[in-house]
């Protein structure tokens, strides 16, 4: 049996569920984003009412500006605490068995539920939660911050703490792979350690970068149920656009909106892969 | 010990943090599961009791959460399985560089990326074009693949990455068909990192949520069950259901470790295979 043959068998079954139930999924999207629907049914068809309802909301733009806006504050922190925390297990632990432990320590929350964990915040959160209690036997406030729970505030505090660890996982990755001699030559060429963090560090660290930005903006994106718990429904992103259409079984304009999501999430991962072949880093 | 610079004592610091900051709220929500039965979802603690853990096993009248228990960990396991077998293949048939490779590279990069809801609407709406019934061990089933395979095949990657060709070279040298090479050789080499991939597989579909939402049908998984409650519960019982699965979450690790570590212990030293663990 020729080699071509057998590894195209052996592709097979990852190709076919990958047909079946992502490419063939996302085509049926953009069948049904052209469909009609009525109070009670979807019926086919080939129009744009969707699109022009769509785009023709003041609604759509505020929800999609809201969006960003949680990808992009979501990224900065976990990007900021992601490497902090990697560079503390990669070049400040030294032993290896330590930096094994640690890094298990900060992957095991990670395998419990995310619901589970975004209902933990409740009891910190909360009006009469730890926090508000805490702060205010401190005296520093006097009445209950109402803001904590419930705001734009929960719902990033969730996103960073659900996806930290697909920040920390690829940068750690990176730095484990860094010749420490280059490290040692740049101190020895007089580089302090912040230079040597800018100028050798950073740079070799940027597909780690790459890839937990291209995981914490999508998943962000693409997140609803993160945004509905912890804002208590009073907040919106594209993901709950989505998912109130369906909850009201208009699929139709669900699916619009999905391939303008689509389509945005396509355009910042190309946007990202331009900077970093992440084929390379495997 | 040689001496730390300040930079150490700052980072383990912040390091410490970003633990409690990950630890600290399940820690609450363990602790609040033990509330008296007039305790409520918050701090003080109202008494100390098994209350809710008994009301949790006693009534159903929050749904079915033994049985979404049971269906999650059987689809857990299917998707364990099926992941396991399917990366080891795919990772072998990327080892040989075949016509087509990087299209599928790119479409499982895709199946990561793409917003899981997405999958979710897309499987939904297909099976109920075509007559068929959404349920979990189809529809879900497949949904959940598109999640834990490109994970399996990214650890199969860098597994066949670090794997040393001359042991499969020897096995050829002495006669071992490629079948017998593979049972005999690589299969052996690379078993503590499939654990892994097993590990991801379970758990990953264990929690799925997303992706299971509209492809479930009419019985529940338990993130689904969970998911309910959370509308309609407002009694510490959630919290004793989250302990529970958070716990049996723990032990499904610690088993998946035990296995590695006692796979690890009857190998000869000398191999790294184990190190391509994510």
């Amino acid at each position: 049996m020729s080699k071509q043959i057998t590894a195209w068998l052996q592709a097979a079954p990852i190709g076919f569920v990958l047909l079946a139930f992502l490419v063939a999924p996302i085509v049926m999207i953009v069948i049904v984003s052209f469909w009609g629907a009525t109070e009670y049914s979807i019926y086919p068809a080939f129009q744009f009412d969707n699109y022009e309802f769509l785009f023709g909301s003041p609604v759509t733009y505020t929800v999609f500006f809201n969006t960003f806006k949680y990808a992009f504050i979501t990224w900065a922190f976990t990007l900021v605490i992601g490497f902090t925390v990697a560079y503390f297990l990669a070049f400040e632990v030294r032993s290896l068995k330590w930096q094994v432990a640690l890094f298990l320590l900060c992957t095991i929350p990670f395998w419990t539920s995310n619901i589970i964990r975004m209902i933990s915040w409740i009891p910190f959160l909360g009006r009469n939660g730890l926090a508000n209690s805490t702060l205010m036997s401190w005296g520093v406030i006097d009445e209950p911050l109402e803001w904590l729970l419930f705001s734009d505030f929960s719902v990033i505090l969730a996103f960073v703490h659900l996806y930290t660890l697909f920040m920390v996982v690829p940068i750690f990755n990176s730095m484990m792979r860094i010749d420490r001699s280059l490290i040692e030559a740049a101190r020895d060429n007089g580089a302090n350690g912040w230079q040597t963090l800018r100028h050798v560090i950073i740079p070799l660290c940027k597909p780690g970068i790459m890839i937990g930005t291209i995981f914490v903006t999508t998943l962000v994106m693409g997140d609803f149920i993160t945004v509905r718990f912890m804002s208590g429904s009073q907040r919106a992103n594209v993901g709950r656009l989505i998912s109130n259409d369906i909850n009201l079984l208009q699929y139709p304009s669900a699916s619009a909106t999905a391939v303008v999501l689509l389509v945005t999430v396509l355009i910042v991962i190309a946007l990202f892969l331009r900077l970093v072949d992440i084929r390379k880093e495997l | 010990m040689e001496r730390r610079s300040r930079s150490f004592y700052v980072l383990a610091g912040f390091f410490t943090l970003f633990v409690l900051f990950l630890y600290g709220p399940i820690l609450t929500i363990g602790i609040l599961s033990f509330q008296g039965p007039q305790g409520g979802l918050t701090f003080p603690m109202n008494g100390v009791s098994l209350h809710w853990f008994r009301d949790l096993f006693q009534e159903q009248a929050v749904g079915d959460i033994w049985g979404s228990f049971r269906r999650s960990f059987a689809l857990g396991l299917m998707v364990m399985v099926t992941t396991v077998i399917v990366s080891v293949l795919g990772g072998l048939a990327f080892r040989k560089r075949f016509k087509g490779a990087s299209v599928l590279f790119y479409l499982a990069i895709a199946s990561l990326v793409i917003p899981s809801i997405l999958i979710s609407l897309g499987v939904g709406l297909i099976f109920n074009q075509l007559g068929f019934p959404v349920h979990w061990a189809t529809s879900g089933f497949g949904s959940q693949l598109t999640w834990t395979l490109p994970f399996g095949l990214l650890i199969m990657f860098a597994v066949f990455n670090r794997f040393d060709k001359s042991y499969e070279e020897a096995a050829r040298d002495q006669g071992a068909t490629a079948w017998q090479t593979f049972a005999h050789v690589v299969l052996p080499i690379i078993a503590p990192s499939l654990l892994g991939v097993a590990l991801f597989g379970f758990t990953l579909s264990y929690d799925e949520f997303a992706r299971t939402l509209l492809t479930a049908g009419s019985y529940n998984t338990l993130p689904l069950e969970i998911f309910g409650m959370t509308t309609n519960v407002t009694t510490p019982v959630i919290f004793a259901l989250g302990t529970l699965t958070t716990i049996f979450s723990f032990c499904i690790i610690g088993v998946f470790f035990l296995a590695v570590w006692l796979m690890s212990r009857r190998r000869d030293k000398g191999s790294d295979a184990g190190k391509g663990m994510v």
